[in-house]
């Protein structure tokens, strides 16, 4: 079932990414983690579905974002990072999946881990525990290309300046800002092991970026002890294009 | 060390046109590979989608457990890689929250 969402608002990320804040008629509501398909119609009827993950937290105002990053030889996100306009409307169908999802009614620690546009539903995740209050303890380890690049940036800074609230780590792979002390590299073994919660406590993992790198990341969490079935992964695929 | 690109993407990813076929959400569904006896939730399948439509594969053994093809208004579905998908029915899609 296609619905109507309606752009209300707009917001670049970084020089490639942007935020679209849409309101939805009738919308059922959603969890943190789950996605939307975007579907697009030309005027000669061809039509091309994109998926992509919802970047808020639940709400009752039928408000949901979207963060958008543009793939070079993409047929939809050029479309919706460069053209898209406030007041314009999209048809969309969701919310969908309800496995890669984040409940405000789980407390054991969480483990987020993200390969770049990774970090969009565990955003939502993020920001469902704030606005739900919540105390599970959460851990973001965040790989990114370069400072430039990252999502978000005030907000998650302003969560790593916070006690208690969500322990934040980069890990940046081809630039560092100045005087990092961790030279440009993939995330390794020692990296995970560090910035991770230990297995003994049970935690839950979300595992979300591109398939090389989510299939990279699930191996070391589950050679360090973590189950298979507490490891949740959601991958995008070789270039990052969400179809 | 030749480099190796992964080409698939996961159970997730079909979601929204399985939405299309099933009342309940499948990707937390538990099915079980009628080729290796591994049971596994969809949203952990490989699922390729370069064609004109979806093959989902066991992420132990790679046999293919779920084809979906769109022939103008018609869908075909073929699932016999699995013995069986477990649906959790109190959970609709139109009333996920």
């Amino acid at each position: 079932m296609w619905r109507v969402g309606t752009v209300v608002a707009l917001n670049d990320e970084t020089e490639t990414a942007r935020t679209l804040k849409l309101e939805i008629l009738e919308w059922p509501g959603h969890v943190a983690g789950q996605h939307v398909d975007v579907r697009l119609t030309a005027s000669d009827g061809y039509s091309a579905v994109r998926s992509y993950s919802i970047a808020s937290a639940p709400n009752s105002k039928g408000r949901v974002e979207i963060t958008v990053e543009r793939l070079p030889n993409g047929e939809v996100s050029p479309y919706l990072t460069q053209n898209v306009a406030i007041g314009d409307r999209l048809e969309l169908r969701g919310p969908i999946g309800g496995w890669f999802v984040w409940r405000a009614e789980q407390n054991e620690p969480i483990q987020l881990i993200a390969g770049g546009s990774g970090i969009v539903p565990l955003r939502a995740m993020i920001r469902s525990r704030i606005s739900a209050g919540g105390t599970a303890p959460f851990r973001l380890l965040y790989s990114v290309r370069e400072p430039g690049a990252v999502f978000y940036r005030d907000e998650v800074q302003a969560l790593s300046n916070k006690d208690n609230a969500v322990t934040v780590t980069y890990a940046y792979t081809r630039a560092t800002p100045k005087d990092w002390p961790r030279p440009p590299g993939r995330i390794d073994a020692a990296l995970i092991t560090s910035a991770t919660w230990s297995s003994n406590l049970g935690p839950t993992s979300y595992v979300c970026g591109p398939t090389s790198f989510v299939e990279r990341v699930a191996g070391f969490l589950a050679s360090l002890g973590n189950s298979p079935g507490k490891i949740r992964t959601e991958r995008f695929g070789p270039t990052g294009d969400r179809k | 060390m030749s480099s190796f690109t992964y080409d698939y993407v996961d159970g997730n990813a079909a979601a929204g046109e399985l939405s299309r076929i099933f009342a309940t959400d499948v990707t937390a569904a538990e099915g079980q590979c009628a080729h290796c006896g591994a049971i596994r939730r969809f949203a952990e399948a490989h699922l390729y989608m370069q064609g004109p439509g979806v093959v989902a594969r066991c992420a132990v053994c790679e046999n293919v457990l779920l084809r979906l093809a769109n022939v103008r208004q018609r869908v075909f579905l073929d699932i016999r890689g699995m013995t069986y998908l477990k649906l959790d029915t109190s959970q609709s899609l139109e009333s996920s929250r």
